[in-house]
């Protein structure tokens, strides 16, 4: 890794000669210390969706928003204090194991499966930020109310991904037949759904409820089927062989979670650092060693929520009831409301 | 249907049959009446197209106007409005624009690459201009990719740096296909070399590589510098996703251009190789002084047909997932707000590509007629 | 990177020369070759080396032990039998089939409507010249993609749905599924109507050469045209008849869609669609100056000879024109064949889809890369090697 002066003068230098400019070709100098090149960078590198509404894409204004994005942002105001110090590279399903793999990326967050089989090809799963499940939307007037009523349809998926397996052993396991349209890109596939090109859309849930409330001509004339074709835990994911820097993920989408279950939000964590609860208080640095820990300072979780927000914060801003998403907190509600979402003990 | 080699002249009018009761017809227009006789309906089937032309063109041009004018929304708050109305909706257009143009790259910062790409474009037009070719030319694109890259990426003079990874849009187009074109070409005409050289083994790996290059989809290309190059390099070592792209793209352009210089080298005559070794130059001299210039001279109308199917190729980098022009528009696409207006995206873009690429075909015509000028002569 | 060796000097007369000097251009032409491929041979190594690293890091085995495992996914089109517990084998033949069949199809597509163009471009109507030529320079400036995805949308979404579906003619359906024709079903009849379509098709070639060869000798000419379309066509509606008709598979609207009959799916037809319409106006171009390189004593001496424009064109213009024109269409064949593979974008299962697919769900992107490129490339050399048959068969043979 050059140092930064260094790396400014190669810097002017490519800008005279152009592509040859050292910003493009970084070595990191072993897969180690991730958090001292983001340090040294100045910059998070985060892979996130080319477009998923919700999740990951950017506005007019070409700011990237999104859940996965404020899970970059998050880490981005743990690590440098400031979540806008975030570099985004929009991955395709394809490329987006090989660039974590590379070096290119050091976080993906773009609504990525846990599987064992990537789980084993060397990366490691951060807590999962949204649980999902494979589901089914279908034209209400076509009477269809359970999936085992599909066979002979036409289903729109996309390429590449846990769903298309999903699909098929589904059906295999009904003994239905099915014929897929298969197309890579997410908004080119809904158009062709909503133009009757398939009988049936199926993708997570969540992009499904998302898909009906913005995309549709008319919500009201699309179900989703009751059947969950499978679960789909999404999670940000990070390469094998650096703990410290998993760790550090992994806390702070526990951070995000645990804030919320304390009530702290961006509004009152001001307030609430002066709370009397040993829990707030180790969680927003009140109380010293959770940060050092990590290898950060103890106020890393405060600017998460000050930045940031919690999880819920999170979730209501990118997909929640105000937004054109409007998806349930479901299986995503905190445990103590009957969700799964149970953020560890920071203590 | 009948050919023609020449512009048919307006017949003689006097020479024309009766076609019709004998009127002197008003002075004006027999020049317009000749025209219509000679070109549209000297015979009868020809009458019969015409007939059949315009009345398809009836069917089809009012309500083509009406949806692309007419009944058109320019200005809306939001997409209710357009989804109301009957014809196109360029408020989308209005709203995206800058998206469409410019991608991620910071919205207070567009000035930048919008001054970037004219000085790419004012570089292509200083190209065209015969009086600097030669040596001119090269210091001409050194300065231009250097200011367009300055400004690009800034880091110096208080811009601030902006990564690759922000890139989009036309600038991010015009630099794949004009830096490819800058670094493909050198590449290219070492190939060409080699397929021409007496050297065999020399040769037999040029022409492996570029057979094996034109062989295959550029799609494969791109997907081997996406997926595979990370593999090929040591561990921790990455290069940026667009310089990926890039090299991929120059090193699928170089094959196509070394064929188009390989014409030209062949098209030099003997006697000019000949004459060069007698004067006791060496081979990189011979090359260089003499044989090269030539073969640039002939080749220029194909390369700027190689050119423009580069930068056409460009487009598909959407399939790796690089936020180039067309990718842009679909991004534009998945706007929960603005959704389903693909027709007037696609048409925009649609247009900003043609008008790139017909001037350069217009530019290539107008070049071999010059050059053939000078042969006819 | 080259030195030339002295292939064109004189013979030396002098004394042979002695040992081994850097300024021996036979020396130095070994020496510069061995250096270019050691150089070569070091990046390649390098590069190698690199990748078997990385890959055991990654713990992802190499090679094609894969192709043996079920595929899991399911393909939209095919021409033999699939399900998702194939092997990833059967799944690529399939893509590969589905690529040579869009290739094939579209390359015969475009090659007659970009012909048609060609000739319009040189029409003496005025209005049918220019709006030819307004067609190929809108369709040659905008890249294909852009032109697939504008396809592709307009049929999915301009077009009914299967319950409105239109139906011109009865068992004949238009909708976004796509077109539904009846086919023929299992029936006797239907091998023996193909045998009379060959039988029909041979006699047509067989009389066209004795046809000639009468002409050559005597100068009379049957009315080819007639006679061949007669025994084409005719033969096998013969059969029919005899059989009394043949059994249809008719397509029926059942439960979510049509059953039976053929098809031409949205994404087939707007790939399709897509690529003559871009290939075609290329070809127009080179038809039109392979026309124009035909010297005008050629047409002018035909019409003395009082030949009509339809044989001026057929019998003497386009025979010649086609030796220019051969070449270049050569290689717009074989973009086409390339282009084929942009069907990932609009959801055909052709070969790249299929192999995309598998690089996804297996991890094997070294071996699917390298499968696409070997695939490509084989159907490159031997269109490339069909078409050069081809031009050595028509070129000029100066007697």
């Amino acid at each position: 890794m050059t140092d930064r002066p260094i790396r400014r003068g190669l810097r002017m230098l490519g800008a005279a000669a152009a592509f040859t400019a050292a910003g493009l070709v970084a070595g990191t100098a072993h897969a180690g210390p991730t958090l001292d090149a983001i340090k040294q960078r100045g910059a998070l590198q985060c892979g996130v969706n080319t477009g998923l509404p919700g999740f990951g894409n950017p506005d007019s204004q070409g700011k990237w928003t999104g859940l996965d994005v404020d899970v970059c942002r998050a880490i981005a105001a743990a690590v440098l204090g400031d979540p806008n110090k975030v570099r985004y590279t929009p991955l395709s399903a394809q490329q987006r194991l090989t660039a974590l793999q590379s070096g290119e990326i050091d976080v993906l967050s773009r609504n990525t499966t846990w599987t064992l089989t990537r789980d084993a090809q060397g990366m490691d799963f951060a807590p999962v930020v949204y649980y999902d499940g494979q589901g089914l939307m279908i034209r209400k007037d076509l009477g269809v109310t359970s999936a085992k009523q599909l066979d002979g349809a036409t289903v729109c998926v996309q390429p590449g991904t846990t769903t298309e397996l999903n699909l098929a052993d589904y059906f295999r396991a009904n003994g239905m037949q099915f014929k897929p349209v298969v197309i890579e890109a997410l908004d080119e596939l809904n158009a062709a759904f909503f133009a009757g090109r398939c009988d049936v859309l199926t993708t997570d849930i969540s992009g499904l409820a998302g898909i009906r409330a913005s995309v549709a001509p008319n919500p009201d004339d699309y179900v989703i089927l009751p059947e969950v074709l499978s679960k789909e835990p999404l999670a940000p994911v990070v390469r094998h062989g650096d703990d410290q820097w998993f760790d550090i993920v992994k806390w702070t989408v526990y951070a995000m979670i645990e804030a919320e279950e304390y009530g702290v939000t961006s509004q009152n964590v001001d307030e609430k650092a002066k709370s009397d609860n040993p829990s707030v208080q180790r969680l927003l640095g009140a109380q010293p060693g959770m940060g050092t820990a990590l290898g950060l300072d103890d106020q890393w979780a405060y600017r998460i929520v000050k930045q940031v927000g919690n999880y819920g914060e999170v979730f209501e801003r990118n997909i929640g009831a105000d937004t054109p998403l409007k998806l349930e907190r479901g299986l995503n509600a905190l445990w103590t409301n009957g969700g799964l979402m149970y953020g560890m003990p920071i203590r | 249907m009948t050919m023609q080699a020449h512009q048919a002249s307006p017949p003689n009018p006097s020479a024309q049959t009766d076609a019709g009761p004998r009127r002197a017809p008003p002075v004006a227009s027999t020049g317009v009446l000749g025209w219509l006789r000679a070109n549209l309906f000297n015979t009868w089937y020809n009458t019969l197209l015409t007939a059949l032309i315009i009345w398809l063109l009836a069917q089809v041009i009012p309500g083509l106007v009406s949806w692309l004018f007419t009944s058109a929304v320019w200005t809306a708050e939001d997409a209710g409005v357009c989804r109301a109305a009957e014809g196109a909706c360029w408020a989308f257009v209005a709203e995206k624009w800058r998206f469409i143009l410019f991608g991620t790259y910071p919205y207070e910062q567009h000035w930048r690459p919008t001054v970037a790409m004219l000085v790419v474009i004012v570089m292509l037009l200083a190209s065209a201009d015969r009086r600097f070719w030669g040596k001119p030319l090269i210091l001409i694109w050194g300065a231009g990719l250097g200011i367009a890259a300055l400004l690009m990426f800034g880091g110096v003079f208080g811009l601030d740096y902006v990564d690759t990874n922000r890139w989009g849009g036309l600038p991010l187009t015009l630099t794949l296909s004009v830096v490819g074109l800058a670094l493909a070409f050198p590449l290219g005409v070492l190939l060409a070399l080699g397929r021409t050289s007496n050297l065999p083994v020399v040769k037999a790996l040029s022409v492996v590589y570029i057979e094996a290059i034109r062989g295959v989809p550029l799609i494969s290309i791109l997907f081997m510098a996406s997926v595979m190059f990370p593999l090929f390099l040591p561990q921790g070592m990455t290069i940026d996703k667009v310089l990926r792209a890039q090299i991929g793209l120059i090193l699928f352009a170089a094959a196509y251009l070394a064929e188009v210089v390989r014409g030209g080298l062949q098209a030099i005559p003997k006697g000019q190789y000949e004459a060069a070794e007698a004067l006791g130059l060496s081979y990189w001299q011979r090359t260089r002084l003499i044989i090269l210039p030539q073969a640039m001279a002939l080749v220029i109308p194909p390369l700027v047909n190689t050119f423009i199917g580069f930068f056409k190729d460009t487009s598909l980098v959407i399939i790796i997932g690089l936020l180039d022009l067309l990718s842009t528009a679909k991004a534009a696409l998945t706007d929960p707000a603005w959704r389903g207006f693909y027709k007037e995206a696609y048409l925009f873009i649609g247009l900003i590509y043609f008008a790139f690429c017909y001037a350069l075909s217009r530019y290539s015509m107008y070049l071999e007629r010059e050059f053939n000028k000078s042969r006819k002569r | 990177m080259a030195q030339a060796t002295e292939a064109r000097s004189p013979v030396r007369t002098g004394p042979p020369k002695r040992g081994i000097s850097l300024n021996d251009p036979m020396v130095r032409s070994v020496l510069w070759q061995i250096l270019t491929a050691g150089l070569v041979g070091l990046i390649a190594w390098y590069l190698i080396s690199n990748t078997m690293e990385n890959l055991a890091r990654q713990s992802i085995s190499s090679g094609y032990d894969f192709l043996d495992r079920p595929a899991g996914f399911q393909i939209g089109e095919q021409l033999v039998a699939y399900g998702p517990a194939d092997s990833y084998a059967r799944a690529f033949l399939v893509g590969l089939l589905n690529t040579l069949k869009v290739a094939a199809i579209g390359i015969v597509l475009a090659t007659i409507l970009g012909t048609l163009v060609g000739i319009a471009r040189l029409s003496t109507n005025w209005l049918v010249a220019k709006l030819s030529a307004g067609f190929v320079e809108m369709i040659r400036n905008v890249p294909l993609l852009l032109q697939l995805f504008l396809w592709y949308g307009l049929l999915t979404e301009g077009l009914p749905g299967p319950r409105q579906a239109m139906e011109p003619v009865p068992g004949v359906f238009l909708s976004n599924r796509g077109l539904k024709i009846p086919g023929p079903a299992e029936d006797p009849a239907w091998f023996w109507i193909m045998a009379a379509f060959g039988v029909g098709v041979l006699a047509t070639i067989l009389l066209s050469r004795w046809n000639r060869a009468r002409q050559q000798r005597t100068g009379q000419v049957l009315p080819m045209g007639w006679i061949g379309t007669g025994l084409v066509v005719g033969l096998p509606l013969l059969v029919l008849i005899a059989f009394g008709g043949a059994a249809l598979d008719m397509p029926a609207l059942q439960g979510f869609n049509f059953t039976g009959g053929l098809t031409l799916t949205p994404e087939f037809a707007a790939l399709l669609f897509g690529l003559v319409v871009y290939t075609s106006a290329f070809i127009a171009e080179i038809v039109r100056s392979g026309i124009l390189a035909v010297s005008h004593g050629q047409t002018e001496a035909a019409r003395a000879l009082g030949l009509s424009e339809g044989k001026v064109l057929r019998l003497v213009v386009l025979p010649q024109a086609l030796r220019v024109i051969i070449p270049p269409t050569t290689s717009q064949y074989l973009n086409l064949t390339k282009n084929s593979s942009l069907a990932v974008a609009i959801g055909y299962p052709d070969f790249v889809s299929v192999a995309n697919t598998t690089i996804n769900q297996t991890g094997q992107a070294i071996e699917g890369v390298a499968s696409i490129m070997a695939v490509f490339l084989t159907i490159s050399l031997a269109l490339s090697f069909l078409m050069n048959w081809y031009n050595t068969r028509i070129a000029l043979k100066e007697r």
